[in-house]
């Protein structure tokens, strides 16, 4: 008897461990190791190996340092030296991008903001600290942002739209104090900046992309939201009706 | 069919100006992500953590200075980067230490097999054995998770080459880890048992 698995199928094996197999090819390798026990056991083998490249010690994180001086290559405030670079020949092109950009797109007149707040998500997921106050009861979280904030955000119950509160938080957004509540939907989270609408607002409402996430903004009551998830814009779009539906029947309830 | 990128060239002297902000911006929340993923990739193509340090700070102020060139599937990008920042690197060391370059390392198949359990620092030496081409291709797919495609881009070898590099990779690291199998020999192991 031999223990070798068919010398044929071997990538085939392999490509069906990564998932890299058309369906056709899947159902004929399936039924092929129906009736070979070797190829089943290079197949579970294969597995085994994999369970051992699983664990978290063979990934490295890279070293603060690192992070840190890269980062510092791509700040948008960079000490040493921006300012004679923008005043250089570009400057025309420049003021006339801006402006096209303040005419033609008012959502994009603060790129600053929608990346301020996806980095705030980010950091949130990354340093474990996602909430000040980890519950899931509004009448808990609600009282909480007392005295820390001089606006009270609302904070409905979503859970019958399948957005489970998980708490809130202080973070702060251009400087100020802001109200961050964050919800859960499956796993994924939904980082929800609240502050009192700036003036000057104008039109800036509706969805960004950036990097994979989302940001769904919106204005109500005389408050500014700004919704970040990796969730599905459509999803996030739901999210910010439920949000809306939450709030007003909530204000009406009590 | 894969087209390679355009991957930017050496930084040779300091660029008069920054990044646009769009493409810092989009460096930010694109690219960086993918650092640890850089860094662990770097380590065990060069193993050496302080070597993996400059080959990512090189390959992110590359990546930086070209974002324009960046079309999608950033990961990617960035992983061919990195490779080949350790191809500079290593280029730029060989006259440092002649003697130990890449393959002449022992054979990983002729290590002695380990027992059942491998800790995870073992493994990690296992896998700094296997040979640079199927080392490559064993993190990329499975410390990385990119797919086969991916992985053909970043490396610039053919699909099938792909393939057969992560199978034989696998092989020789099973041969090593897994027990052996029944009326098999692990092919040699068995002269150095002795």
């Amino acid at each position: 008897m031999t223990h070798k698995p068919c010398p044929e199928r071997v990538h085939a094996l392999h490509a069906m461990l990564d998932d890299e197999t058309d369906a056709l090819a899947t159902v004929e390798l399936e039924e092929h190791l129906r009736g070979c026990p070797a190829c089943r056991r290079e197949l579970d083998r294969l597995g085994q190996l994999r369970e051992y490249l699983r664990v978290p010690e063979l990934r490295d994180v890279a070293p603060a340092a690192l992070a840190m001086r890269i980062s510092q290559m791509a700040s948008p405030m960079r000490p040493r030296r921006p300012a004679r670079a923008w005043l250089g020949g570009a400057v025309g092109g420049a003021l006339a991008a801006g402006l096209a950009f303040l005419l033609l797109a008012p959502n994009l007149t603060e790129p600053g903001l929608d990346q301020a707040v996806v980095d705030g998500h980010i950091r949130s997921l990354q340093a474990g600290h996602l909430t000040d106050v980890a519950v899931s009861d509004r009448h808990v979280v609600k009282p909480w942002f007392n005295g820390r904030l001089t606006f009270a955000p609302p904070v409905p119950d979503l859970g019958a739209s399948g957005f489970i509160l998980g708490g809130g938080r202080l973070d702060v957004l251009e400087g100020r104090d802001v109200a961050v509540l964050v919800y859960r939907r499956r796993l994924h989270m939904i980082n929800l900046f609240v502050r009192p609408t700036p003036a000057l607002s104008g039109l800036r409402q509706g969805l960004m992309r950036r990097a994979g996430y989302g940001v769904e903004r919106w204005q109500m009551d005389g408050l500014e939201f700004l919704a970040v998830s990796d969730l599905d814009p459509a999803d996030l779009a739901q999210f910010r009706m439920a949000f809306i539906r939450g709030a007003h029947s909530g204000n009406r309830e009590r | 069919m894969f087209s390679r990128w355009h991957l930017p060239r050496p930084i040779l002297r300091k660029e008069p100006d920054g990044p646009s902000p769009d493409h810092a911006a989009r460096f930010r929340m694109a690219i960086m992500p993918y650092l640890d993923a850089a860094y662990t990739y770097a380590r065990y193509l060069a193993r050496d953590s302080a070597a993996a340090e400059d080959i990512v700070q090189e390959a992110f102020a590359r990546a930086l200075r070209a974002m324009g060139d960046c079309r999608g599937d950033e990961k990617a990008w960035l992983m061919a980067i990195v490779r080949h920042c350790h191809h500079d690197w290593r280029r730029a060391r060989r006259h440092e230490w002649p003697a130990q370059t890449e393959d002449d390392r022992e054979d990983p198949s002729a290590m002695n097999a380990m027992e059942s359990h491998v800790t995870a620092r073992e493994m990690r030496g296992l896998i700094e054995q296997l040979p640079e081409p199927f080392r490559e291709a064993l993190v990329l797919r499975e410390l990385q998770e990119m797919s086969y495609r991916e992985i053909a881009r970043i490396t610039g070898a053919p699909l099938g080459t792909v393939m057969s590099r992560l199978a034989r990779a696998r092989a020789m690291l099973a041969g090593l880890v897994l027990a052996p199998e029944d009326g098999e020999t692990r092919p040699g192991t068995q002269e150095k048992r002795s």
